[in-house]
């Protein structure tokens, strides 16, 4: 993986991402003998609209391995309000850096970035396209409730036409196999059918869509839960009708397996209780701090600096 | 309906009717400054109507091109009045420059300097997507 460029998911192998979901845990385990992995190198986060989130994930991964950060926040304090193309940022910026991750609200941002810059690019989210480290932190969170990512019955609740976290997990998931989908959503929000499509595709995988959480939620190994935001309805009654259907509370998770996880991308508006947050079956918040982890598997990856003590899952596969 | 037949030149037969005139487009044939005749909305046995263009001169047709915009035509090359070859288009993998992508929120309608690439996606549904922000294409 040394010095490639992640703009989707699929850029990866699947024995690549279980690598990085395996040194996701271990960098867990051994925060401190990773802590100088990348010292000396530098990552810079190129953030052309405010994700205050994403970018600190991103920033602290590289701390956290002993590199520094550089990076701006807000196309307002860039050269961009100068007129600069992304092309030309990045054919800048390469020479300051090792890494670069990237957040632009235009959709194949990312993907010109890469094919500017002389550094491995790391896609931060492009508009409502691509957002891989996201993915990743869903995996990993999966990974480490339930030790697989697959053989699983994976629930998802919500805005399941727009969200983009919805589709790359649902495609990821197919690549894995072995997975049923049950698609929880208004009729105006459902998946759309190029999702659908790669789930027919794939003889190990199933779905069935439904519109009631209550009626499904016992069935289900994962809850991933997504915002169901007003504007995306055509009238106000019908939002008002269908916008607590999709809220999880207590009194829904009481209906769920004791050993459920409960996903979440956030932020949250509404749809999930505080109340659920105490929860043990709540993992929204270990999402977080997956989404760090594995960013700090990533970052030493596509830099090339191994991580002390790691020994690779299955080394021929990885590198290929 | 008749048309004086071409000495030397091509014929793009089995053009989806009504279409031609958008064919030499993305062909990039000007009509204004080319010897050709269109014959449009003709019965064809095949696909019950159709176009046929027929250009008399030695143009070099973009067969990518043609694959996309009019996958079932066909090319027939013309010389001394008759026709030396067939050319059957394939539907191109990839196509740059072609089309734009009809996306608002697409890096390429901010970056000027980047050119305009389709991938196929899925060639019975002739379904192409854009290399950058993954929107289907429309002619």
């Amino acid at each position: 993986m040394i010095g490639k460029s992640v703009i989707s998911l699929d850029d990866l192998s699947i024995a690549q991402i279980q690598d990085l979901l395996h040194k996701a845990q271990y960098i867990d385990a051994h925060r401190k003998e990773v802590s100088h992995t990348c010292e000396g190198r530098v990552l810079a986060t190129l953030f052309y609209e405010p994700s205050t989130r994403t970018r600190l994930s991103f920033e602290t991964a590289m701390l956290r391995l002993g590199g520094k950060v550089i990076g701006f926040a807000g196309a307002q304090l860039a050269s961009v309000t100068k007129g600069e193309t992304i092309s030309d940022t990045l054919k800048t910026v390469s020479n300051y850096v090792d890494v670069v991750a990237i957040r632009h609200p235009k959709e194949g941002a990312a993907l010109v970035a890469s094919r500017a810059a002389s550094v491995p690019v790391i896609n931060a989210g492009d508009g409502g396209h691509m957002h891989p480290t996201q993915t990743l932190a869903d995996l990993a969170t999966l990974q480490s409730r339930f030790g697989r990512v697959n053989n699983l019955i994976v629930g998802l609740c919500g805005d399941l036409m727009f969200g983009r976290t919805v589709h790359s997990l649902i495609e990821t998931l197919c690549r894995f196999g072995n997975v049923r989908f049950v698609l929880i959503s208004p009729e105006e929000l459902k998946t759309p059918q190029y999702v659908i499509d790669r789930i027919n595709a794939t003889p190990t995988c199933s779905y069935v869509e439904v519109r009631d959480l209550a009626s499904v939620i016992g069935d289900l190994d994962v809850l991933y839960m997504t915002r169901v935001q007003k504007e995306r309805f055509f009238n106000e009654d019908d939002y008002l009708r269908l916008r607590d259907t999709y809220i999880l509370d207590e009194d829904k998770l009481s209906l769920a397996k004791p050993h459920m996880a409960v996903l979440h991308p956030l932020p949250r508006v509404n749809e999930i209780a505080v109340e659920v947050d105490d929860d043990p079956r709540a993992a929204y918040f270990e999402q977080v701090k997956n989404g760090m982890l594995v960013r700090m598997a990533l970052e030493s990856s596509v830099v090339g600096d191994d991580l002390p003590g790691y020994e690779p899952l299955n080394p021929k596969e990885v590198q290929a | 309906m008749e048309v004086t037949s071409i000495q030397n030149g091509i014929i793009i037969d089995h053009v989806p009717a009504g279409t031609s005139l958008k064919v030499l487009e993305y062909l990039k044939i000007d009509p204004a400054k080319t010897k050709l005749a269109l014959i449009m909305n003709t019965t064809s046995k095949r696909f019950g109507s159709k176009d046929i263009i027929k250009i008399e001169d030695d143009k070099d047709i973009d067969l990518d091109v043609l694959g996309f915009v009019a996958r079932q035509a066909t090319v027939d090359v013309v010389r001394g009045g008759h026709i030396v070859e067939k050319k059957q288009p394939h539907l191109p993998e990839h196509i740059v420059g072609v089309i734009k992508c009809v996306n608002p929120r697409c890096v390429t309608t901010s970056e000027h300097d980047i050119k305009q690439m389709f991938h196929l996606v899925h060639s019975d549904r002739l379904e192409y997507r854009c290399d950058y922000c993954d929107e289907e294409a429309k002619l």
